[in-house]
C-alpha cells in the first residue's frame, strides 16, 4: 500500500497557516502525483511560497497534516524532510555567498559523504567531488563561473547555481520556487529544458509566473488565490476557468 | 542515481588557482615560527607567555565567531574553568604539566558541551546573552566552590617539568613549552577551519536556511563548533594557569570574555593571524598602562572604538584588504 503507484508522493491534508491571525493558507489540500510536473500558480501574495514552506517543513502548519511518500511528516524537521528526498529552491535566491559556485554545489554533494563532522580531515579530499559538481554547473550553463564567488554572480546565474545545488542532491521531489525569475530569455529556455530533462525520473512541484513555461511543462496545475484553491487541472482546463481568469485580471498581475 | 540523464559536458578544471594562496600561508607559517623562536631574545619571556596564552584564547574565540558567526559573550568561563581544573590537578593531585593541561582542556570541553547544548539554537544577541548568563553562573560557582578559593584564587600552582625533565621554572623552558602548546593549538584550529567540517560551517554561516534545506542539521554542526572552540579556549586557560601559577576570579569574569572579543575584532575577525596580533596589542597595552596609573579599561575601550571606526576589518583584515588578498 505504502508504495502503490497511485499514491501521491506529496499530500497536503486540510492545511492552514496563519501569521499573527492572518490566514495566508486556508484549509488547503493538494495531491502531487509521482512522476508528474505539477505547477502552483496564482497572483502575488496568494500563498504559494507559504505552501512550499509548509510542505518542506520550513514553517510549521497551524492546522492540517502533510504526507511525503506515504509517511506523515507533519512533526518532522526541515532537514529531515530534505534527507527523505524533498528538496527545495528559494524564491529569493539562496546561495552560499562567500563560497565559489563550484564549492556551492559541492556543499550539497558533501551530504552523501560520512565526513561532515571530520574536523581533522583536510577539505582537499572534497576535490573528489569536483567533476560531478562541474557537470552540474554545465547542466545549468554556468560552468564558466565555477571559480567565481557566488556573491559575484549576476542574479540570473545565481538562480541557476541554486538549481544546480538543489539537483546535486538528486531529490525524488524537486520543489522550485519561481526558478526562472530574474533570468534572461536564453537562460529561461535552458532552465525549462533542464526541468523537462530532470523530470524524467523524478517529480517536480514548481511555482512559476511565466505562464508559457507552465503551459509547456506541467501535467497538472493548481491555481491559488488568497490562500485557497481556485481550480485544478491541465492547462487547457484551468486557463478556461472563469474564476481563474477573474482572479488574474482582478489582481492585475500576470506576466 | 539518475544524474546520468543529465548531459555531462567535459568538466573544466582550474589550473593552480589556489596554490598561490597556499604557498603564501606556508611563508607566513615559516615567518611565524622563526618569530616564535627568536622572540624571547628581544622581549621579556613572561610577557610573551602571556601574549601567547591570550593569542590562543582569541584564536579559539575566532574559531566560533569567524567560522560560525556565533558571538559568545561567555568564553571566559571555558578559559577560567580550565584554569581552575588544570591548577587543581597540578597542585592537589600532583599531576605533571602535560596531564594537568589535558584535565583542564577536557573540563572546558565538558563545560562547552553543556553551554552549547543550551545556547546554539539561539541567534545573535540572544545567543550572546545566554552565553553571558551561563558564564556568570560559572563565575558564581568559582566564588562559592571550596576548591577555587574564592577571592584568594588558586595560587602557588607548581609548574613541574616538561616530559619530566625540563624544569618550567626556567623562564626560557616555560616560554618554549608555551610556544609549542600555542603552535599545536593554532595548527589544530587552522586545520579545523579548512576541514570537511569547516567547509560546512562556512555554508551554515553564509546561509543557514539553505543549509537546512539541503538536509544538514545545522544545530549539531554549531554545537560541534562550539565545543571545539571551548576546548581550545580551555587549552589556553590551562596553559596560563600553570605558567602564571595562579587562577583568580578575573579569569572567569565577564570582562575577560569582553577582552577576548576585543582582541579578535581588533586583530581581524575571521583572519588566520588577526587574533594573535590583536592579543599582542591588547596585552602590550595592558602591561604598558598598568604602570601609568591611567584607567586601563577606559583607555583600551577608547582605542578600540577608534580602531573600529578607522578600520573595521581589524588590523590584519585591513592589511589583507589593502593587498587584495581574499
Ligand atoms: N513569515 C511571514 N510572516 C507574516 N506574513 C507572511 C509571512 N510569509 C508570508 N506572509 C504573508 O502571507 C501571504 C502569502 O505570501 P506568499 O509569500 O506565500 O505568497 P506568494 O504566493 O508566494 O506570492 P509571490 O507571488 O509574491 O511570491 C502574503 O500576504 C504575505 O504577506
Ligand atoms: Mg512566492
Amino acid at each position: 500500500m505504502s508504495n502503490g503507484a497511485d499514491e501521491p508522493i506529496l499530500r497536503l491534508e486540510n492545511v492552514s497557516k496563519s501569521f499573527f491571525g492572518f490566514l495566508a493558507v486556508r484549509d488547503f489540500s493538494l495531491d502531487v502525483r509521482r512522476g508528474s510536473i505539477h505547477a502552483l500558480i496564482g497572483p502575488n501574495g496568494a500563498g504559494k511560497t507559504t505552501i512550499f514552506n509548509l510542505a518542506t517543513k520550513t514553517l510549521p502548519p497551524t492546522r492540517g497534516r502533510i504526507f511525503f511518500k506515504g509517511t506523515d511528516i507533519t512533526a518532522r524537521s526541515a532537514s529531515e524532510v530534505a534527507r527523505l528526498g524533498m528538496v527545495r529552491s528559494f524564491q529569493i535566491s539562496a546561495v552560499f555567498a562567500s563560497l565559489t559556485a563550484l564549492e556551492n554545489v559541492k556543499i550539497a554533494l558533501q551530504r552523501f559523504r560520512p565526513d561532515g563532522f571530520a574536523f581533522w580531515k583536510s577539505s582537499k579530499v572534497l576535490h573528489a567531488l569536483d567533476d560531478r559538481a562541474m557537470a552540474l554547473l554545465c547542466d545549468v550553463g554556468i560552468e564558466s563561473y565555477a571559480h567565481a564567488r557566488a556573491s559575484e554572480l549576476p542574479y540570473g546565474r545565481r538562480r541557476a547555481l541554486e538549481i544546480a545545488t538543489t539537483l546535486a542532491l538528486d531529490p525524488e521531489l524537486l520543489m522550485l520556487d519561481e526558478p526562472t525569475a530574474g533570468m534572461g530569455h536564453e537562460d529561461v529556455g535552458r532552465i525549462s529544458d533542464l526541468i523537462r530533462t530532470v523530470a524524467r525520473d523524478r517529480t517536480v512541484l514548481m511555482v512559476e509566473h511565466n505562464l508559457s513555461i507552465v503551459a509547456n511543462l506541467s501535467d497538472q496545475i493548481t491555481v491559488l488565490a488568497r490562500g485557497e484553491r481556485l481550480a485544478e487541472g491541465t492547462y487547457d482546463v484551468v486557463s478556461r476557468d472563469p474564476a481563474v481568469i477573474e482572479a488574474y485580471v482582478g489582481s492585475e498581475h500576470h506576466d | 542515481m539518475s544524474q546520468e540523464t543529465l548531459q555531462a559536458t567535459s568538466p573544466v578544471t582550474a589550473p593552480g588557482l589556489k596554490s598561490a594562496g597556499r604557498d603564501l600561508t606556508l611563508v607566513w607559517y615559516g615567518l611565524g615560527i622563526a618569530a616564535l623562536l627568536a622572540a624571547p631574545f628581544f622581549f621579556y619571556p613572561i610577557f610573551l607567555v602571556k601574549v601567547l596564552c591570550f593569542a590562543l584564547f582569541a584564536c579559539a574565540f575566532n574559531l566560533l565567531l569567524g567560522s560560525c558567526g556565533l558571538l559568545s559573550f561567555g568564553h571566559a568561563a571555558f578559559f577560567g574553568a580550565a584554569g581552575y581544573v588544570a591548577g587543581h590537578a597540578a597542585k592537589e593531585w600532583g599531576l605533571p604539566f602535560e596531564a594537568a593541561l589535558v584535565c583542564g582542556t577536557a573540563a572546558a570541553a565538558a563545560v562547552g558541551l553543556l553551554f552549547g547544548y543550551v545556547s546554539v539554537r539561539r541567534q545573535g544577541l540572544q545567543f550572546a546573552m545566554i552565553t553571558l548568563a551561563l558564564a556568570q553562573l560559572v563565575y558564581f560557582l568559582a566564588l562559592q566552590l571550596p576548591f577555587t578559593h574564592a577571592e584568594d584564587g588558586l595560587s602557588a600552582i607548581p609548574r613541574g617539568k616538561v616530559l619530566g625533565t625540563f624544569d618550567l621554572d626556567n623562564i626560557f623552558v616555560l616560554y618554549y613549552a608555551t610556544a609549542v602548546v600555542f603552535l599545536i593549538g593554532f595548527v589544530a584550529m587552522h586545520r579545523m577551519t579548512n576541514s570537511t567540517f569547516g567547509q560546512l560551517l562556512k555554508a551554515i554561516r553564509d546561509n543557514e536556511p539553505r543549509a537546512i534545506s539541503l538536509g544538514y542539521e545545522v544545530h549539531r554542526y554549531k554545537l560541534m563548533a562550539f565545543v571545539l572552540s571551548a576546548t581550545m579556549a580551555g587549552l589556553a586557560g590551562s596553559t596560563k594557569a600553570i605558567a602564571f601559577k595562579i587562577v583568580a576570579l578575573t579569569d572567569v569574569h565577564w570582562s575577560t570574555s569582553g577582552s577576548v572579543i576585543l582582541m579578535t575584532l581588533l586583530g581581524g575577525l575571521g583572519t588566520l593571524f588577526g587574533p594573535v596580533v590583536g592579543a599582542a596589542v591588547v596585552v602590550s597595552m595592558e602591561d604598558y598602562l598598568a604602570d601609568s596609573g591611567l584607567p586601563i579599561n577606559a583607555v583600551i575601550g577608547a582605542i578600540f572604538i577608534l580602531c573600529i571606526l578607522l578600520f573595521r576589518r581589524g588590523i590584519v583584515g585591513e592589511i589583507q584588504h589593502r593587498f587584495g588578498k581574499r
